[in-house]
C-alpha cells in the first residue's frame, strides 16, 4: 500500500536538488492544452515530454509547461519550444512518439526536428 | 472528446482561468448506473448574464477565436445519454467571500452513447503538473470502489516540494491506481 512515509522520503531526497535547479532552466517547452489541443491528443504528448525530459536528465535546463489555445487548432497538438537567443520552434500534429524524438534530438542534441515543425511540410 | 476524462481536463481549465484556489472534482455513480460529475471551485464566478450564455458555443473567454467548445462538448456528452448539465455560479463582484462555480453533469452509463470515462489518473496528474499551486480534492465513488485524493494532505507531508515534482506525480498516479484496485467492493 502506498504510504505518506514514501512521500516524506521523496521530500527528503528532493531537498538537496532544489537549490541546484534555481535559475538554470533556459529552455521552455509549452504544450497547448485548450479544448482543441486536448481533443486532438495533447494529454499523452505533455506526459511524454514530462517523462522523457526527466529520463534524459534534462530537468535542470528544461521546463515543461501548459498553455491555452495557441490559435492554430487545425494543427493540434501544438508544442512550442523557447530557448534563450534562438528562434521559437513550433511543432505541430504531435504525438507521444514524436515528443520522444524532439526531446532526444532537439532538447538534448540541440538540433530541431524540422519535419515536425510548422512551415517545413 | 474520446474520453470523459478529457472533458474533465478541459473543464477544470475554466476553474483555473477563474483563479480558483480550491477545486473539487467528484465522480459519483449510483446503483442504477447514473454518474454525476461535479466540478466546483472558489474562482471568480460568473454574472447571471454570462451564466445564461455559457453553454452557447459562441460564448468564450479565449482570445484567439470566437468559439468555445468546452462546455458545449461536455453538455453534448451528458445529453446524448439522456443526462443533463447544470451550472451554478456566484460572481466575486456580487459576493466577495462566497464566490465560485459548481458544474454538474449527469450521465446514464448504461446508455449506448455513453462516452467511456477513460484515463482519469492521467487527467489528474496532468492538472497537477500544470497548476501545482492549487488545492484539489478528488473523489470517485461507485458501488464497486471508492477513490479519494486531497492535495492538502500531501502538501502537509511534502513541505516545500511542489506537487509537480515528477517523483511526486508518479507517487500520486500509483496511489490512485492502487486505490482503484484495493477498494474494489
Amino acid at each position: 500500500m502506498k504510504s505518506l512515509a514514501e512521500l516524506a522520503a521523496i521530500r527528503d531526497r528532493m531537498k538537496d536538488k532544489v537549490s541546484i535547479r534555481e535559475g538554470s532552466g533556459n529552455i521552455r517547452v509549452v504544450v497547448g492544452m485548450a479544448t482543441c489541443g486536448i481533443a486532438a491528443g495533447a494529454r499523452p504528448v505533455l506526459s511524454a515530454f514530462v517523462e522523457e525530459v526527466a529520463k534524459e536528465g534534462l530537468s535542470d535546463k528544461v521546463t515543461v509547461t501548459q498553455t491555452g489555445c495557441i490559435g492554430i487548432c487545425q494543427y493540434e497538438p501544438v508544442v512550442e519550444i523557447f530557448e534563450d537567443g534562438k528562434d521559437k520552434v513550433t511543432y505541430v500534429k504531435m504525438t507521444a512518439d514524436k515528443a520522444k524524438r524532439v526531446v532526444a534530438e532537439h532538447l538534448k542534441g540541440g538540433k530541431p526536428v524540422e519535419e515536425y515543425a510548422i512551415g517545413n511540410k | 472528446m474520446k474520453e470523459l476524462s478529457l472533458n474533465i481536463l478541459d473543464i477544470v481549465q475554466n476553474s483555473i482561468s477563474a483563479h480558483a484556489e480550491h477545486i473539487g472534482i467528484a465522480l459519483c455513480e449510483d446503483a442504477d448506473g447514473i454518474l454525476t460529475m461535479t466540478v466546483c471551485d472558489d474562482g471568480c464566478g460568473m454574472s447571471a448574464e454570462t451564466l445564461r450564455r455559457v453553454t452557447d458555443p459562441f460564448c468564450t473567454t479565449r482570445t484567439t477565436r470566437k468559439v468555445g467548445m468546452g462546455i458545449p462538448l461536455l453538455r453534448l456528452a451528458a445529453e446524448q445519454t439522456g443526462g443533463s448539465l447544470t451550472i451554478e455560479s456566484t460572481a466575486q463582484t456580487d459576493d466577495p467571500t462566497g464566490h465560485g462555480t459548481v458544474l454538474r453533469a449527469t450521465f446514464d452509463t448504461k446508455h449506448i452513447d455513453m462516452t467511456p470515462l477513460g484515463d482519469v489518473i492521467s487527467t489528474l496528474t496532468t492538472i497537477l503538473q500544470g497548476h501545482p499551486e492549487i488545492d484539489y480534492v478528488f473523489e470517485h465513488d461507485t458501488p464497486r470502489f471508492r477513490v479519494h485524493l486531497d492535495t492538502k494532505e500531501l502538501r502537509a507531508v511534502l513541505g516545500d516540494v511542489s506537487l509537480d515534482n515528477l517523483e511526486v506525480l508518479h507517487w500520486i498516479g500509483d496511489y490512485l491506481r492502487e486505490q482503484y484496485e484495493t477498494t474494489k467492493k
